[in-house]
């Protein structure tokens, strides 16, 4: 089970500015689905090594070569405050 | 008018129709019929008008470029469209604009392919009735009362409405498989690692793969053919060749051992569903398939797995939503302020949801009982495939359990959840699954047969899917709407 204070918890790490419903909401709706999720634990998976990806991946490697690539404005077109050739964001350290 | 692209194609090739004509009857279609189901987000009238007039150039000079040249096709509004606003159907891609074309894009434009626009879906694909789109909800060409399923239910409803001859969308749960199931088409998911995801926005990047819907499953093929293929801009993109799917398709299903899994027919299915797929499972051994019984036992814990495993890379990839660099922005005091208020305004109910639960999933503590112990049930559910797989060649199965639902039926996310419970276990696994047309309900509403296969055996699947098309008359029958 978890309480509000979890609730809060997780809503701080992951920046989401739930307001008093949503929190009460998402404790019931996640106690909810935590319970069906518990079900795994009676799946013995001891010595199970885990899957991270259905296919076997490795690491792609490439020659360290300059590319083209998107120009500039092209990428700053769609911030919501570029500044010249940055991206402007509130303060983060206070003065 | 509305009839599957290689027809189109012939009567291109005859003369007797033009893709600038049958481009024009797709777009007066949605202009006519689209404010009822709501299939789309965006329509790119002009663009299509012009692509399609470049078309028919190719073809009058006896030259297209291929099987899709003049096809009118529509995508899931994930994929990314150079210039052409992408929202994921959430608020906070509400005004992005793309600078680049995915890759599946980038070879649809490079096969000739007419793109309409951009269909709605489930926000950020997570959903399995697209009423979580943050635009408005798509209905069921069947049913107008009913959902297409979901997340891909726009362009689902757009093949089964006859507002596109065939679409594009993303299955990270289901997602193709269930609407396509729904609204009465055929919808497949390649082997992931088959089609690029470059350009796609991510959801569960080790779960997520591009595929096709169409109208028969000889487009199916067409359409996967067009956009699969290693893409270097992809790493997980696989290294094979692709075979000529639409080549093998006529080669039946005589000598082949289907599996059938007793793990999926469970209680509470549907018995109208049950009873399609059965008679499905009949034609095909009338046509030369051997049926064998197989046993998958980790069916039942896939569910409980995949809910860990999405939510915490759905957390992960959705950090990427701050404010900053391209999306929604509100104002806060300081930069935490302003990223928590961007999100809170720009996500809807099910996505901050699953980004709580992936985020409690992968936090300190709890990463071993959830995260690790949901990876190695993914490991079982891929040995228990590749056991069936050592003694059969495909795997036969229901797609969904149940028929569309009615719109508003399932509130409780659980419950929605359980949707998915026949086509998540072709996710965790990776392996290549399609649903055909198989039957209607009492109701009149569409069932869907699923046929999955061994990775990268698409031309298997596909062929046993045509098999059974041709066999049976159901893709005569279409939904009226007007």
């Amino acid at each position: 089970m978890i309480d509000r204070k979890d609730v809060e918890h997780v809503a701080r790490l992951t920046r989401l500015a739930l307001t008093e419903a949503e929190l009460e909401r998402m404790r019931e709706q996640l106690n909810s689905i935590l319970a069906h999720l518990d079900t795994l634990r009676a799946v013995p998976t001891e010595g199970i090594e885990p899957t991270s990806h259905a296919v076997d991946v490795v690491n792609v490697m490439r020659d360290d070569e300059v590319e083209p690539c998107l120009p500039q404005d092209s990428v700053l077109a769609n911030a919501p405050d570029p500044s010249g050739e940055f991206f402007r964001v509130p303060r983060i350290i206070e003065e | 008018m509305h009839r599957p692209i290689h027809e189109l194609t012939d009567a291109y090739r005859r003369g007797d129709l033009t893709p600038t004509a049958v481009a024009e009857e797709y777009l007066a279609r949605i202009g006519a019929l689209d404010g009822k189901v709501g299939a789309y987000l965006t329509v790119v009238r002009e663009q299509a008008l012009a692509a399609a007039r470049e078309s028919e150039l190719r073809w009058r000079a006896g030259k297209p470029r291929g099987p899709l040249d003049g096809a009118p096709v529509a995508l899931k509004d994930v994929l990314c469209t150079a210039g052409v606003r992408t929202t994921a159907g959430s608020k906070m891609l509400e005004r992005f604009v793309p600078p680049y074309d995915a890759t599946t894009v980038e070879r649809l434009r490079a096969a000739g392919a007419v793109i309409l626009g951009k269909t709605n879906m489930d926000e950020f694909a997570m959903g399995s009735s697209t009423e979580h789109s943050a635009f408005h909800p798509t209905r069921n060409p069947w049913d107008l009362a009913r959902v297409p399923g979901g997340s891909s239910g726009g362009s689902a409803a757009a093949v089964a409405g006859g507002l596109a001859a065939g679409s594009y969308g993303s299955d990270t749960g289901g997602s193709i498989r269930q609407p396509a199931a729904f609204c009465g088409v055929v919808g497949m998911k390649p082997t992931y690692g088959r089609v690029s995801r470059y350009g796609l926005i991510a959801l569960a990047s080790s779960l997520d793969q591009i595929g096709p819907f169409a109208q028969d499953v000889t487009d199916t093929a067409l359409l996967l053919g067009a956009v699969a293929g290693y893409d270097r801009r992809d790493a997980t993109s696989i290294q094979a060749p692709v075979p000529d799917y639409a080549g093998e398709l006529s080669k039946g299903v005589a000598g082949l051992t289907l599996g059938l899994p007793d793990e999926y027919f469970i209680d509470g299915m549907d018995p109208d569903v049950e009873r399609a797929v059965r008679q499905a499972i009949e034609v095909l051994k009338g046509l030369g398939a051997r049926i064998e019984r197989v046993s998958l036992p980790t069916t039942r814990h896939s569910l409980a797995a995949y809910y860990v495993i999405l939510p915490a890379e759905a957390s992960s990839n959705l950090a990427r939503y701050d404010g900053v660099r391209y999306g929604l922005r509100v104002a806060g005091r300081d930069f935490i302020e302003m990223q928590s208020r961007t999100r809170a305004a720009g996500f809807g109910a099910e996505v901050k949801r699953r980004i709580m639960l992936g985020t409690y999933a992968l936090s300190a503590g709890y990463y071993d009982a959830y995260y690790g112990k949901a990876q190695s049930v993914r490991t079982l559910v891929r040995r228990e495939f590749a056991a069936a797989f050592a003694h059969v060649d495909l795997i036969v199965a229901p797609t969904t359990p149940n028929v569309a639902f009615k719109h508003g039926e399932k509130e409780d996310p659980l419950s929605m959840y359980l949707n998915d419970v026949f086509t998540i276990p072709g996710n965790l696994s990776g392996i290549p699954g399609v649903s055909v047309p198989c039957g209607f309900s009492a109701t009149g509403l569409p069932i869907g047969l699923q046929v999955l296969g061994r990775p990268l055996d698409e031309a298997r699947v596909l062929r046993a899917a045509y098999a059974y098309e041709q066999a049976t008359t159901w893709r005569s029958r279409r939904p009226e709407l007007s």
